[in-house]
């Protein structure tokens, strides 16, 4: 990460030659963007949201706000971090809970993302604010999928519903079907459905990860991405959205010291809010996702 | 690479492959200047020429480094590392199973004594691949105290290969980061590291170096294995890698399926970066 200068100093750096003109010209510009997708990219956003994403700062950039700026520098990087907010944040918001509980939150993304980890850290997030939550242990696939969410359970205070053993043993549809009716039966007021990781590309696991939403008919479907994902967030976010669909994001592994630039594909390229960061390896490291400290993050300012 | 000539947005689309492929914005430029004067060096117009010269300067890039694993100690000890969630525990299973099936015999350590169900898992993957584990005798048991357990019981009863499991850990983390150097020490003690493997996720973007910077550091590590080949991600990352560290790709993991790991070959990999 140090290894780049930051967008600001480099944004300075191109200016400075400019500053004695009076006003920008385009060719000036295009200097700009350069250096913005250069920065874009090192932070590992998608090229195709790169692209885009710098054709908005560049009509913004050769507008007035910046010709009449004192520091044009600074004014562009405010236009990117603007507008980089904007996208991001888009559609903040907070969990959805079903009129008539249970609540049925699903879980998917790709292999070894933080599902799981995330499944533990909501039933605990959720246990905290006065819900009663129910663990559905529906990945059948992944060695000791089901022990680790049973030890995780066990963490939060919260019981798993586990009635297979996994290991390729036992039908995941089934199990969450009958997870979602044993919280009736029980009364518990949300269920939280683990589910196998998955590639973008395996059309029948992903048709599996339909046929779970289609049998509980979940009220949030959270994806989950890992932060260090590199340019194919943009083609696994969109086969999540055309397998699955998914309601919301989560960005997990956001302790580390990736940019995160996937935050940005994922949210402009399926128009999904990203509802939470997961933070760590302990149930308690997870938080609310906000856009203004992300958009900072993606830009190294 | 469909058109008849080379012109500007051939150039274009190279870029934008190699971008897309992960390589990161420095390399892309690198490779792509490099092409250029290929180009005007050969004189040729042909995108398929061009095609050609990028495989082949990738291919070479590649093989600068040699793929083979070292395992000529006994017991032979590896040591798997890398951060959270990108195949090191499958990784060892999958290569026990190889290992087994030439003829070696093999105990696998689990020391991951943090990650709930980690143990389970690696003993899930040994049973499959038909290996001896050793495992903490309590919860959170000190995981160097289980990679001296690992190797104690393969000196005692001559077992040939030892892979020691380790919990994922994000480069960052400076006190999990010397765990695995205390890891490292204790096991020297008793016998010679002869691989110290990185697992690197081939869906990683430009943060995979960073990884790699701070594993060698910490973990002196000899060779890279590239997980998650078998989805959309082409991981063009480990090229930067491979280059900026030295440490060679020695495994290729594609697939969730015991069998799914194969060695690196740097012709196969490049066509499959660049097609
Ligand atoms: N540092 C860090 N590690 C995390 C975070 N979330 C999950 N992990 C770790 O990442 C690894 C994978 O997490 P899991 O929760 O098992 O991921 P998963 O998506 O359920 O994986 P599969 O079921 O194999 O697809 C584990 O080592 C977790 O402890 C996070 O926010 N930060
Ligand atoms: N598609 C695919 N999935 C893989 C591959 N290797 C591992 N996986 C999956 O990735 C997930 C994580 O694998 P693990 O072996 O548990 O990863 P790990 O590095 O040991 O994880 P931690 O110990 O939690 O850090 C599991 O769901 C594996 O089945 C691979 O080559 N291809
Ligand atoms: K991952
Ligand atoms: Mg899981
Ligand atoms: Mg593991």
């Amino acid at each position: 990460m140090a290894a780049f200068a930051s967008l600001s100093d480099r944004l300075t750096a191109t200016f400075r030659n400019l500053r004695t003109k009076g006003k920008l010209t385009p060719a000036d510009v295009d200097g700009t963007v350069r250096e913005i997708r250069r920065a874009l990219l090192d932070a590992d956003v998608a090229l195709e949201v790169v692209k885009q994403f710098t054709s908005t700062v560049r009509e913004r950039a050769l507008s007035d706000e910046v010709n009449k700026a004192l520091n044009p520098a600074q004014q562009v990087v405010q236009i990117v971090n603007e507008e980089l907010i904007a996208v991001l944040g888009g559609q903040q918001r907070r969990l959805e809970f079903a009129k008539q509980p249970p609540t049925v939150i699903m879980l998917a993304g790709l292999q070894g993302a933080g599902k799981t980890t995330l499944a533990g850290k909501l039933a605990k997030h959720l246990k905290k604010e006065g819900h009663t939550p129910l663990l559905v242990a529906s990945d059948l696939q992944r060695p000791n999928a089901v022990t680790q969410l049973q030890v995780v359970g066990e963490q939060a205070g919260v019981p798993v519903w586990a009635p297979e053993p996994g290991n390729g043993v036992g039908d995941p549809v089934r199990v969450a079907r009958d997870g979602v009716a044993e919280a009736k039966r029980k009364q518990f007021d949300t269920v939280i459905v683990d589910t196998a990781g998955r590639l973008g590309i395996d059309a029948e696991l992903m048709k599996q990860a339909s046929d779970i939403r289609k049998a509980v008919d979940p009220d949030e479907v959270l994806f989950v991405i890992d932060a260090m994902i590199g340019q194919d967030a943009v083609t696994t976010a969109r086969a999540f959205q055309e397998g699955v669909d998914f309601t919301g994001v989560v960005l997990s592994k956001l302790d580390g010291d990736a940019r995160g630039g996937a935050a940005l594909s994922v949210a402009s390229v399926t128009g999904r809010p990203i509802m939470f960061a997961s933070t760590g390896e302990n149930l308690d490291d997870f938080e609310p996702f906000y856009p203004d400290r992300m958009a900072s993050r993606i830009l190294d300012l | 690479f469909a058109k008849r000539t080379i012109d500007d947005s051939t150039w274009e689309d190279l870029e934008d492959a190699l971008i897309g492929a992960d390589f990161g914005p420095d390399l892309t430029e690198q490779i792509v200047d490099e092409l250029r004067a290929k180009v005007d060096r050969y004189r040729t117009t042909d995108p398929k020429d061009l095609q050609r010269m990028l495989c082949e300067t990738i291919e070479e890039r590649l093989a600068r480094l040699d793929p083979t694993l070292k395992l000529s100690e006994r017991p032979a000890v590896v040591l798997v590392v890398g951060v959270n969630g990108v195949g090191k525990t499958t990784t060892i299973g999958k290569f026990a199973r190889f290992l087994v099936n030439n003829g070696r015999t093999v105990v696998v350590g689990a020391a991951d004594t943090f990650r709930a169900a980690a143990v389970e898992q690696l003993a899930t993957w040994a049973e499959r691949a038909g290996a001896t584990v050793v495992r903490p005798q309590q919860a959170g048991q000190d995981p160097a105290s289980v990679a001296f357990q690992t190797i104690e019981l393969a000196k005692n009863q001559g077992i040939e290969m030892v892979l020691v499991d380790t919990a994922g850990r994000l480069q960052t983390k400076s006190g999990l980061m010397d765990e695995l150097s205390k890891v490292r020490r204790v096991i020297e003690k008793q016998a010679p590291i002869s691989e110290v493997l990185l697992v690197l996720d081939a869906t990683t973007g430009q943060n995979g170096l960073a990884q790699a910077e701070a594993f060698i550091e910490h973990a002196g590590v000899t060779g890279l294995v590239l997980t998650k080949l078998d989805g959309s991600a082409k991981g063009g990352f480990v090229l930067a890698v491979q280059e900026k560290t030295g440490i060679p790709i020695k495994l290729i993991g594609q697939g969730e399926g015991i069998g799914d790991l194969t060695g690196f070959t740097p012709h196969v990999f490049a066509q499959q970066l660049v097609g």
